[in-house]
């Protein structure tokens, strides 16, 4: 045990370790409070609802083929439109976005990257993830019955008074509230309190900071989400009189009930990307991440800027104007500490000893991406040129940027990076590669003309068009078949690893978080003691070992701490 | 404490390296049980480790780390006692945060209805009883001293008074929710309702079935339900006490010591929601059947009976408007009203007064008709008090129907926390039964005990909010 | 995360409020209510939902206080409640703003009193 050993790595486990096949059986996994097994049913389920929802996209792009409706025909043409648009949004939302990468990956790397044996509350965790299917099951219902076609948002008076199944949708997303909430809580308790020793706030992985401010924001807002759609199944069963005009009520107050969680929600799928990208660069460019604390506390600042800024969705819904001035220049200020993220990312990345693998590709479309949503944002929070674009498809392009070529990019990076260790499978670089450059391109045809069609004044979810928009529209819709076979491939990518890929080394890239210092896939405890924690972006003592294929982290023998009590206070205080 | 590797060994073939006492629980050392010297029923219980022994074991392993010290109760993935409960106090503390944002909602859109509408509400709060609404409170903030008792208990481990302090707890929100039915079924008789479905006429304010379907168009079934609401209300409570006393009675009969604990005070918390029911009738000043003869009489008298009221109160009763909380000052009203009315109507209207809920009505419209604001006419008289009228419309659907449906929305997730405050309890109360809890484990009984007192706290503020508005 | 918790009385980290306190603050609750429920007879004018608010809010301390044991509790746990406040503030404050100046634009829907009585 205390032989002196140069190299460090854990090897690889035992089928009665690793936690894929230490127990098993469907009640084993029905059952389990293992944060991993929790997180890979995640995985299953946001990506279902992935495809799902994609393929609802693609049946809207494939209807604008045409100005006068392509995919759907009929009497009911416009009105299926309307609820493909509508289940789109809400799928990928709700079911998808949301709890994409907190919930699945956070799932999994949260206790891992802490050292940490679980999260706190491990039946609670296992409860959230029943809550996100019943929310699921609701969605699929309302699908099922009368549709949905209010768009994801359910704006009153229209939610009131449409006889589509908008109660089922609200119950399912108020339902999924509560998952997200429990998800967070569950995080915020777990870095809290059950770092182990050694583990300070400042050698947490960018990841957990992440994380941590994207709990906040679950807690914090998601609430008021779960009282609005109360108040409007209240409002369609009994006529409150809150929200429906029809009964004194205000709409404009629901806009701003909504948005108090919407606009935040926006981060709650953006923040915990950043932390992936974080990890991403750093990791794959072999160099200690530039600005630390910077990005670590502009985690922290977005999530509570974000609760400032909700009033920029509403600047034509008729708020006072007075109001309008306040939320625009306050909009402006959550753009500081999400500039100084992609300047530290591009300051990692500056001679660094890039290795251009498949996790690599993403964050850097991500970088790419996500700066072109950013900035097309500043055009839709400044007042005058937000009544212009207001509700054209700019306004789509531009949330697709940040939705889509940020969170999903930065969600499938994150997938490619840690998908060895989840199944302790290598997949194959060369069709990885590929598969993202498919995304990358299929994804900036299909949004790119976006703006263009709405600074010429496509106004967003109409069924039908100018016959003018017609080329835009449909290189658009080209592109989203680009983009689904991108996914599609790089889905594929990933399958056959789990037949045919290599076994997969405790540490692939060479990252020095805590996750790759246990075996791929871990074992079910994580770490038999508490491990020992150092620079999380220290990369010094990590060779690559040609002989092996497989980096290595090479230390100078040490020796075994004291056995008494540390002095230090403990971390939980 | 325990040791740490810096170096660490892995994957000798075979070999799993865990030590074992990072995943195996001690049950021999933590659940031998021992005759509880104290609660004699809680003899054959399972858990019955008391705390000489529960401490001098952790104590004794303190010293030479952990690999003993991981009781039943501690989970697998904490160090010691004090991280979980540390763990799950921050826990709690946050699911009180989204409670506090839950419920900011329906302050928000209360605080705007009312900024924008102030007479509306000055004006339906009147029909809102000042009186068991004080009872209400004073029941739950009772209950938040057992309840802080309780934790107390769970801490001091006297397991007696722990099962008591719980039981209580659980009675007042029983008793809570007993007068709640009250409010409630009263007001739904009457069609103070959210605006969809409001049907009030002061004229005629307490319908009967027949009335509810032909004048305001509801559905047979709806009119039988809103007229007999209580009973609906009532029901389920019935059933709960029925099951538990079927229940009670089986475990006494078939021996089960522990059941039959666990059935004893619960038989008690059933019995405390009828108690707060008949709380609510006695303060209401009548009950069911009084309430049905008003209904009659008022459906019979309507006309002369609407007449005759906004005239007497608009004229006598002017300065004591804001005194409807005094049972006495009814009194009188009802008194006065029939010596002056003198009337047929009028003088069933007092007998009826005396032991009826139209007494609530009464003084809303005393009060009422004294606000420059919110006055309240009945068709046909507006004559003798044509100040007002511009403000003659508070009271209808659309107007008065927002202040309800606000207050139903408030009191209703206001109730349905109490109802899921009840059922943790009830699983705190089996568990205090069982002796599960030590100086070293309380945090169950903590976390329920803040859950609880935020749930009376959102009542600290529901309650001048919605009944004292002046 | 060590088990520096157990103090010398045995009580660990618990903190178990003494009955008095308990007693005291429940004496309290009891009077604020009535003083409560007693001024709503009295006309304030303006000042009125000041004071009820005030009156609700010094119950409110006490309850968190003392029955919640905040005054106790780890300052974080303090923290983290009372941020809850902090963004209800910044949530109704904006809502209520907009609304209130918006509201000239807002005209309400007005019914004719219900169906009378003449049956
Ligand atoms: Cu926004």
């Amino acid at each position: 045990m205390s032989t002196a050993i140069t190299s460090r790595d854990p090897g690889y486990p035992t089928d009665r370790e690793n936690y894929l096949t230490n127990s098993s059986g469907i009640l084993s996994w029905i059952f389990t409070l293992d944060h991993k097994r929790i997180g890979l049913m995640y995985l299953v389920g946001v990506m279902t609802s992935f495809a799902v929802g994609g393929l609802l996209a693609l049946g809207i792009r494939l209807h604008l083929l045409d100005p006068e409706g392509w995919m759907f025909t009929g009497a009911e043409a416009n009105n299926i439109y309307n609820q493909v648009f509508t289940l789109h949004g809400a799928i990928m939302v709700f079911l998808f976005i949301i709890p994409s990468i907190p919930a699945a990956l956070g799932n999994f790397l949260v206790p891992v990257m802490l050292g940490a044996k679980d999260v706190a509350f491990p039946r609670l965790n296992l409860s959230s993830f029943y809550l996100w299917c019943f929310g699921a099951i609701f969605f699929v219902s309302a699908l099922f019955s009368s549709g949905l076609d209010t768009g994801w948002t359910f704006y009153t008076p229209y939610s009131t008074t449409t006889d589509t199944s908008v109660i089922l949708a609200t119950l399912g997303a108020f339902i999924l509230g509560f998952s997200s909430i429990f998800t967070g809580l569950n995080f915020i308790v777990t870095i809290n309190t059950m770092r182990p020793p050694g583990m300070t706030w400042f050698k947490m992985p960018l990841f957990l900071w992440a994380t941590y401010a994207t709990s906040i924001i679950q807690v914090l807002a998601t609430p008021v989400l779960g009282i609005t759609l109360l108040l409007l199944i209240a409002e369609r069963t009994m006529h409150v009189g809150i929200f429906d005009p029809e009964f004194n009520g205000d709409p404009v107050t629901y806009q701003h009930f909504f948005w108090f969680y919407s606009h935040p929600a926006v981060y709650i799928m953006i923040l915990p990307a950043f932390g992936i990208i974080s990890e991403l660069i750093s990791v794959h460019s072999h160099k200690h991440i530039f600005g630390y604390r910077f990005i670590a506390y502009s985690s922290i600042a977005i999530a509570l800027l974000g609760f400032l800024v909700w009033g920029h969705h509403m600047f034509t819904s008729g708020m006072s104007s007075l109001t309008t001035i306040i939320f625009s220049a306050l909009t402006f200020t959550v753009s500081v500490p999400s500039a100084i993220k992609v300047f530290n990312w591009l300051a990692t990345m500056y001679k660094g000893s890039i290795s251009l693998t498949t996790p690599m590709c993403y964050a850097i479309s991500f970088i790419f991406l996500f700066t072109i949503g950013g900035l097309t944002g500043l055009f839709l929070g400044t007042l005058a040129t937000d009544l212009h674009l207001h509700d054209t498809y700019f306004v789509v392009a531009h949330f697709h940027y940040v939705m889509v070529g940020g969170t999903l990019i930065a969600f499938l990076g994150g997938v490619f990076h840690w998908w060895p260790k989840m199944v302790g499978k290598l997949y194959n670089e060369t069709h990885g590669r590929i598969a993202s450059l498919l995304v990358f391109l299929g994804f900036n045809l299909t949004f790119l003309p976006q703006f263009v069609l709405g600074s010429r004044g496509m106004p967003r979810r109409y069924a039908t068009y100018d016959p003018e928009f017609a080329f835009l529209h449909q290189m658009s819709t080209y592109g989203a078949l680009l983009l689904g076979c991108g996914l599609l491939y790089a889905f594929i990518v990933l399958m056959t690893s789990l037949a045919k890929g290599r076994r997969s080394p405790a540490n692939p890239w060479g990252g020095a978080t805590l996750e790759w210092a246990c075996t791929s896939p871990p074992p079910y405890y994580n770490f038999e003691r508490p491990p020992v924690v150092g620079d999380p972006y220290d990369f010094h003592n990590i060779e690559w070992d040609a002989q092996e294929e497989k980096y290595i982290s090479t230390e100078p023998e040490r020796k075994l701490v004291p056995e008494e009590t540390p002095e230090e206070v403990p971390a939980h205080h | 404490m325990r040791f740490r590797l810096i170096l660490r060994p892995h994957s000798e073939p075979g070999g799993f390296g865990r030590p074992a006492n990072w995943f195996t629980f001690h049950f021999d050392t933590y659940m031998r049980g021992r005759p509880n010297s104290g609660g004699s029923s809680a003899n054959g219980f399972r858990h019955m480790a008391t705390i000489d022994s529960l401490s001098s074991e952790s104590e004794t392993h303190d010293e030479h780390g952990h690999d003993h010290d991981h009781p039943a109760w501690l989970a697998h993935h904490f160090d010691t006692p004090e991280q979980q409960f540390d763990s799950g106090k921050l826990g709690i503390w946050l699911f009180l945060v989204t409670e506090v944002l839950f419920f900011s909602g329906m302050f928000c859109a209360y605080a705007m209805f009312r900024m924008l509408r102030p007479e509306v509400f000055e004006g339906c709060s009147q029909f809102l009883n000042t009186k068991l609404g004080a009872i209400n409170t004073g029941v739950l903030l009772f209950s938040s001293l057992t309840m802080a008792w309780a934790v107390r208990c769970a801490q001091t481990e006297e397991y007696k008074k722990l099962v008591v302090m719980i039981a209580s707890t659980l009675s007042c929100a029983m008793v809570f929710l007993g007068v709640k039915s009250i409010e409630y079924s009263h007001k739904w008789g009457m069609g103070l309702l959210p605006p969809g479905s409001y049907f009030y006429d002061e004229a005629n304010p307490h319908p009967t079935m027949q009335q509810i379907v032909d004048q305001h168009g509801f559905s047979e079934s709806t009119a039988y339900f809103l007229t007999h609401s209580l009973y609906y209300l009532c029901a389920p409570f019935a059933l709960l006490l029925v099951g538990v006393f079927i229940w009670l009675v089986y475990s006494k009969v078939t021996d089960k010591q522990f059941q039959y604990a666990c059935a004893k005070p619960l038989l008690v918390v059933c019995l405390s929601f009828f108690g707060g029911v008949g709380l609510g009738m006695v303060l209401e000043s009548g009950g069911e059947h009084s309430e049905h003869a008003v209904a009659h009489v008022d459906g019979e008298h309507a006309g002369e009976h609407g007449d005759a009221h906004a005239e007497d109160h608009a004229h006598e009763h002017g300065d004591e408007a804001g005194d409807e909380t005094h049972a006495e000052a009814d009194h009188a009203d009802a008194v006065v009203a029939s010596a002056e009315g003198n009337d047929v109507a009028i003088e069933l209207l007092a007998e009826s007064d005396l032991n009826t809920g139209a007494k609530a009505m009464l003084e809303a419209k005393q009060a009422q008709a004294d606000m420059a604001t919110g006055q309240i006419v009945p068709p046909g008289v507006e004559a003798d008090l044509g100040i007002h009228k511009v403000e003659r419309d508070v009271q209808t659907k659309r107007q008065a129907g927002v202040f309800f449906g606000i207050y139903y929305c408030m009191t209703g997730v206001h109730a349905i926390h109490i109802l899921a405050g009840i059922g943790v309890l009830v699983w705190l109360l089996v568990r205090a039964i069982r002796h599960d809890f030590n100086r070293q484990y309380f945090g169950p009984v903590d976390y329920v005990g803040l859950y609880w007192h935020l749930v009376d706290l959102i009542w600290i503020y529901l309650f001048p909010l919605l009944y004292l508005i002046r | 995360m060590s088990a520096h918790g157990h103090s010398d009385d045995g009580t660990d980290f618990a903190h178990p409020m003494p009955l008095p306190v308990l007693f005291g603050v429940f004496i309290a609750l009891v009077i604020l209510t009535i003083i409560t429920v007693a001024q709503a007879s009295l006309d304030l004018g303006s000042y009125d939902i000041a004071v009820v608010m005030g009156i609700a809010t010094i119950k409110a301390c006490l309850v968190a206080g003392i029955f919640m044991h905040l005054i106790y509790d780890k300052p974080f746990n303090i923290i983290v409640f009372l941020s809850s406040f902090v963004f209800v503030g910044l949530f109704v404050i904006f809502t209520l703003s907009d609304s209130k100046m918006t509201s000239p634009s807002f005209e309400p829907k007005v019914d004719e009193p219900a169906a009378t009585a003449g049956m």
